[in-house]
């Protein structure tokens, strides 16, 4: 945090100057880059607030701020729909499917989810359809007995399509409100896994609906992001992002091409590896971490 | 998503190719373009700035060859530097003279650390040793449990005296291990610690508090390839704060360009030692420099792009 400020300074310092020659303006690109934001989507927008500054003349420390500001908003798209959608259809419940590449957080931020919904009131039962990963589903349960929810799991190495499918019976049955399913992480260069993943989305829909498709980022990831999302995207249509590890000195300014680009929301950040570390995603709170106030 | 570097420098190298030597101009440009590679290639800024101005001196220096134009000489310093500086001295696991050797492993949420124990220790039993894991990973849910399914798969022991899941001292168990080794015979002991962030003080302090408590033959830095430009301030966090010997690249069977490997390098000036390539234990490689410089600037294509020239 300490040199999130160091930085944001400069920054500030940099836009009250009399004039912004060409070093300062590089320099904000490179606040912009060192925040994982990438290269062209940096120049871009240093671009754009060179030709504002020249079109509305000379600015003010404050006034040049909130420029900066205003236009790092704009572009995380500051009227995005970033509800998470959990409400149950009638006698079924709502299902949330968690995926992402391997140890972004996605097991935690199944617990937080669950926490978080129990706390409003709702049932919830996890599905542990990590079959692969050792002791992944025991990982699951202990989160489900930290936070009141039940956990369905299969056998060690067994089909995590087959485990969807119980838990989501289980929450009909159960009347419970919100199916949360926690997937084996997978990079999505590896095909098979990627097509076993549509699997379990399929599999689910033959009883519910899934309502969300959580792709799980971690903050300190770089441009490989945006991969990330793409296939992901591809594969079982991710309907919103859940930006972890925002606890620690990355920026995770690669969420900002990915929401341009796909269209997908940026809904919750993980903040932390306890119950609570979950919060809705917040714009300026968001923006205002990257410049560093 | 974005170009190649080779799609970048056959432009540059179209405009270069009548000339007969190279100008400050065209080594500038040159450098422009490897500048923004680098960065898209997930290189730290800092790094890919003294990267560029080294590379720049050395172009203005070099001979120009006969074999090669001067704007392929650039790419090939480039390149010639990239291994270098990934290479340098590469070296072997340090055993101890007398065992066990203590291996501790280190690193953000996530990066692969206990995944990576049992890789090293079905590695060394392959090679003669007899390793034994130790569970000092006591705070992430079932994180010693997944040690234990990790030393099952890898058929070595797992020294776990404590249940975990924010039962028991990391501190108190690594030190007993050392014991438990030399009881047990055990030449090599791997110490699997808790992911921590490098501003966490507290963990920080924990992790030394382990290392003095065994005093390791290697600490290994474990960092995720998709890392990006925080892999400077994580990896010198480490560095101050527990310290380290050796790094560890995982998850390199994985499209990212990897440039986390140029930056760690690069700050620290520790080798990298192995390569993590797959969930599974027998996914695991010595690291390959020259390999590391063709995928992070897409290096193979450029270097065809030399012979065409
Ligand atoms: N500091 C911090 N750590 C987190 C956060 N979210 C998760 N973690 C930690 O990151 C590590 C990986 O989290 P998991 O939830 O196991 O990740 P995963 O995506 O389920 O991993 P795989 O199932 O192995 O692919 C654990 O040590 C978590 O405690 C966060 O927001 N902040
Ligand atoms: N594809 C791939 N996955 C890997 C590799 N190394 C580890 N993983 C996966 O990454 C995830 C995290 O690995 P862990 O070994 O649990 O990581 P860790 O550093 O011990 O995590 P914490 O203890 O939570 O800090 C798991 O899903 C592993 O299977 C690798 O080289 N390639
Ligand atoms: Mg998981
Ligand atoms: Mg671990």
């Amino acid at each position: 945090a300490r040199s999130q400020n160091a930085l944001g300074k400069g920054l500030l310092e940099l836009l009250s100057r009399d004039r912004l020659d060409d070093d300062a303006w590089d320099e904000i690109e490179d606040t912009l880059i060192t925040a994982d934001v990438g290269v062209s989507p940096a120049r871009a927008m240093v671009e754009e607030l060179r030709t504002k500054v020249k079109v509305l003349g000379t600015r003010t420390h404050e006034e040049a701020r909130g420029l900066l500001r205003e236009q790092l908003l704009a572009q995380v798209g500051p009227d995005m729909d970033r509800t998470l959608h959990t409400a149950p259809h009638g006698e079924r419940p709502a299902v949330v499917l968690v995926v992402g590449v391997n140890g972004t957080g996605k097991t935690t931020t199944t617990g937080k989810l669950a926490r978080v919904l129990i706390g409003d009131g709702k049932k919830v039962v996890l599905a542990a359809a990590d079959t692969f990963r050792a002791a992944a589903a025991d990982q699951l349960q202990t989160w489900g007995e930290r936070v009141g929810a039940e956990v369905v799991r299969g056998p060690e190495g067994g089909d995590p399509a087959s485990v969807a499918f119980d838990a989501t019976a289980k929450g009909i049955t159960d009347k419970a409100d919100v199916v949360i399913v926690d997937t084996a992480g997978r990079l999505h260069t590896k095909t098979g896994l990627m097509d076993e993943l549509g699997k379990v989305k399929r599999v689910i829909e033959k009883k519910a609906t899934v309502d969300e498709v959580l792709l799980v980022l971690d903050a300190t990831t770089g441009q490989n992001g945006m991969r990330q999302a793409q296939v992901f995207a591809e594969a079982v249509a991710v309907t919103g992002i859940a930006l972890t590890k925002l606890d620690g000195t990355a920026k995770g300014g690669i969420v900002i091409s990915v929401q341009r680009e796909l269209g997908v929301p940026v809904k919750l950040v993980g903040l932390g590896e306890g119950a609570d570390d979950l919060a809705p995603f917040d714009p300026e709170v968001f923006v205002d971490a990257l410049l560093g106030d | 998503m974005f170009e190649t570097l080779s799609d970048r420098l056959t432009s540059v190298f179209s405009s270069l190719r009548a000339k007969g030597r190279l100008s400050d101009a065209d080594i500038d440009a040159t450098c422009r373009e490897i500048r923004i590679a680098l960065l898209e290639a997930d290189v730290a800024l800092p790094v890919v700035r003294a990267f560029v101005a080294h590379v720049k001196e050395r172009a203005r220096g070099s001979e120009v060859s006969q074999a090669l134009n001067p704007a392929q000489q650039v790419v090939k310093i480039v390149n010639d530097e990239l291994v270098e500086i990934l290479g340098g001295e590469t070296r072997r696991l340090r055993l101890a003279k007398t065992p066990p050797t203590i291996i501790m492993l280190a690193g953000l949420q996530g990066a692969g650390k206990t995944t990576l124990a049992g890789k090293l220790a079905r590695w060394l039993r392959e090679q003669g040793h007899a390793p034994m894991l130790v569970a000092a990973d006591l705070q992430r849910p079932n994180a010693v449990q997944q040690l234990a399914v990790v030393g099952e798969r890898a058929e070595v022991a797992v020294f776990a005296p404590e249940p975990g899941n924010g039962v028991g001292d990391p501190v108190d168990v690594a030190r007993r291990s050392i014991d438990h080794a030399k009881r047990q015979q055990h030449d090599v002991v791997i110490i699997d610690t808790a992911g921590r962030l490098g501003i966490d003080q507290e963990l920080m302090r924990q992790a030394a508090d382990i290392r003095d408590a065994v005093q390791p033959d290697e600490i290994l830095f474990v960092v995720d390839a998709m890392i990006g430009q925080d892999a400077v301030t994580t990896a010198q966090a480490f560095m101050e704060g527990v310290g380290f010997d050796g790094v560890v690249l995982t998850k390199l069977d994985g499209d990212a360009r990897g440039g986390a490997a140029l930056s760690v390098r690069h700050i620290t000036g520790k080798p990298i030692m192995f390569a993590s390539t797959g969930e599974k234990l027998g996914d695991f490689d010595a690291f390959h420099p020259d390999r590391m410089a063709s995928r992070i600037l897409d290096m193979g294509d450029v270097l065809t792009l030399i012979e065409q020239a």
